[in-house]
């Protein structure tokens, strides 16, 4: 246990290194440099002038050098400053970071309280009504472009109804008026992430409802809400739990789409907004402290799968194509 | 699966292949063509020459929205061809190998799915090729398109790699892999005429599944700006104008997003009804049912 956290922790620390160097020459791949920058804003500046900045800041140095002396300064703790922001980045991402998370577990906690029981009901009767209009909205869900679903929301409740403000977080009005900002991005994203849950749920109950302890739970005159409470679904949760542990592990990256709509400042709108203005050191350091929570919850939902499951044992879960933009 | 569900699936893919690819026989008929601006005739309703109306800047919506389809339709299917050979070849080499190559191939597999993957695509997406030298690429007038084809299967590979990683190092137990090994046939020959026929079945299925998925990417990197760039509609781009006209004119943000809607659920239910029809494990599962 102990043994497969310390390896799985270091196999983690490997791919977050890989991706700082490799993000870090992607950006230096990004139309424009500093100086150009330099040059575009301050037009005195001579070409021998541009030169000398250059080696001031070591831009003339190969690609290695240079990641060596940034990766250096920052495992001292000094991720360097950002330039749309004129502050230190991580001053910058610290207050992304928290409405990220309220953001997020609000969206993730709706989802969850929709589409696992919306996933039981729809395996009580597999193949009635009930079952299809849930495997309907499932399909759906996943298959809705995320912004687009934004955009309707947009239409319907702020532009048509004007109920509900169109973006943009509270400056002042206390809870009830932050609350009010929070409704249509968290229900852009519990609504497409319910119908994931929805569609294993279903699924994990189907397999569980052809158990023999179900089928003996049935025999002896169980009811049909216990035998699904009582006796599928504590099981059924155990595939479950390894779709929620990822998607947890998604959530600090921040829902780069559905924060960009609603112009709400979290982490994907900043990453975002970083990359498109040429705020190279932002864009950079954002994008590995989005990684580094990916893989801490990756291997939450590594170490959820194997706790619940004594049969996988800590080899690690299989999966595949379960992201999509959002 | 219901059979009916799949066939309509089915149809409506094919409707929307053959209406894009007679979008410049439609376009030659109704007298206009996508990119052509006219200022006088602007948000206008729908009429006999332009059957959806006209967009802020009086282009023809039903034009944009076909040639839309034509660039959504390519890359969605060109993208996940392009990331089922790269997870097939790298799925071949590491199961048949197997050992260091296998543990080096895995571990990246590994590493990549364990990316945040639109923020990664987002910075793909604005990498500048002339940087790379690859300057005529960069300078072509379909740059847009290859761009994304090219970063799609940069990251989407991963899952079919796993799928004939799998499918690999099953087969290679079997007799008939064995008997051709003993009979000293090439590495290269056993992968790809005793393996690669006998793992197509995953291969088919989870690249059907994929073109939804592309299709998705594609259009929410379009709309950011990042993807297909204007004139050249696509889906995408076409909802970064309706945005900013919401107000006046809603349907013109309706149509695409109710297209990407159609065509993606349509790849999923087909994915799905594949799996089911040629995975005799699922197979198995549907007959319980029943």
């Amino acid at each position: 246990m102990i043994r497969f956290l310390v390896h799985r922790a270091l196999q983690s620390l490997v791919v977050l290194a890989a991706m700082s160097f490799v993000v870090y020459g992607l950006i230096g791949l990004m139309p424009g440099d500093p100086i150009d920058l330099m040059i575009n804003s301050n037009p005195r500046l001579t070409a021998e002038d541009a030169q000398r900045l250059r080696e001031v800041y070591g831009l003339d140095r190969p690609l290695l050098a240079r990641y060596a002396a940034w990766a250096g300064d920052a495992l001292a703790g000094d991720f360097g400053y950002s330039r749309g922001f004129s502050r230190p980045v991580l001053e910058v991402i610290g207050p992304r970071l928290a409405n990220t998370a309220a953001l997020m577990t609000a969206a993730f906690l709706l989802a969850l309280a929709i589409g696992i029981p919306l996933g039981v009901i729809g395996a009580a009767r597999p193949g009635g009504l009930v079952d299809g209009l849930v495997n309907l909205y499932a399909f759906l869900a996943v298959s809705t472009p995320t912004f687009w679903l934004a955009l309707i929301f947009i239409l319907v409740f702020a532009v048509t109804l004007g109920w509900l403000p169109a973006g943009g977080i509270a400056t002042s009005g206390g809870f009830w008026e932050g609350l009010r900002h929070l409704i249509l991005p968290v229900a852009t994203l519990a609504v497409v992430e319910a119908g994931i849950y929805a569609r294993y749920t279903r699924a994990a109950m189907l397999e569980a409802m052809r158990q023999d302890w179900v089928r003996t739970a049935h025999a002896k005159g169980a009811s049909l809400p216990r035998v699904l409470v009582r006796h599928a679904l504590p099981n059924a949760m155990i595939p479950v739990t390894t779709i929620v542990a990822l998607g947890f592990g998604g959530l600090f990256s921040g829902a780069l789409v559905t924060e960009t709509m609603f112009a709400y400042p979290g982490m994907g709108k900043l990453i975002f907004d970083a990359v498109m203005g040429n705020d190279y050191n932002l864009a950079l350091v954002g994008l590995l402290f989005a990684t580094l929570l990916t893989l801490i919850g990756n291997l939450a939902a590594d170490l959820a799968y194997a706790w619940l499951d004594p049969r996988i044992g800590f080899g690690g879960a299989e999966w595949g194509g379960l992201e999509r933009p959002r | 699966m219901n059979r009916r569900l799949t066939w309509a699936a089915a149809a409506v893919i094919a409707t929307l292949a053959v209406l894009s690819l007679a979008a410049p026989l439609i376009a030659w008929g109704l007298g206009h063509n996508p990119e052509e601006v006219d200022l006088l005739a602007r948000f206008e309703s729908p009429s006999w020459s332009h059957p959806l109306g006209t967009d802020d800047l009086g282009r023809d919506v039903l034009l944009r929205l076909l040639y839309g389809g034509r660039v959504s339709l390519s890359v969605g299917l060109v993208a996940a061809l392009a990331a089922a050979l790269v997870g097939t070849l790298v799925g071949l080499l590491a199961g048949y190998f197997g050992g260091r190559l296998d543990g080096i191939l895995m571990r990246l597999t590994d590493g990549v799915i364990a990316l945040p993957l639109l923020p990664l695509l987002i910075v793909l997406a604005a990498v500048d090729f002339s940087k790379l030298g690859l300057t005529s690429l960069a300078q072509s007038e379909s740059a847009s398109l290859y761009r994304i084809i090219l970063i799609i299967t940069l990251v989407g590979w991963t899952t079919v790699a796993r799928l004939v990683r799998g499918a690999t190092l099953s087969l290679l137990g079997q007799d008939f892999v064995r008997a051709a090994m003993a009979l000293g046939a090439s590495a290269p020959r056993i992968m790809f005429v005793h393996i690669l026929p006998n793992a197509v079945t995953p291969i088919i299925v989870a690249t059907t599944l994929a073109v939804g998925g592309v299709i998705l990417f594609e259009s929410v990197l379009s709309f950011l700006g990042l993807g297909i760039q204007p004139p050249v509609p696509s889906w995408g781009n076409m909802l970064t104008n309706a945005q900013e006209v919401i107000g006046t004119a809603p349907m013109l943000a309706i149509w695409p997003g109710l297209l990407i809607l159609l065509t993606v659920a349509a790849c999923n239910l087909l994915g799905d009804a594949l799996q089911a029809h040629l995975d005799p494990r699922a197979r198995s599962e549907t007959a319980r049912r029943r």
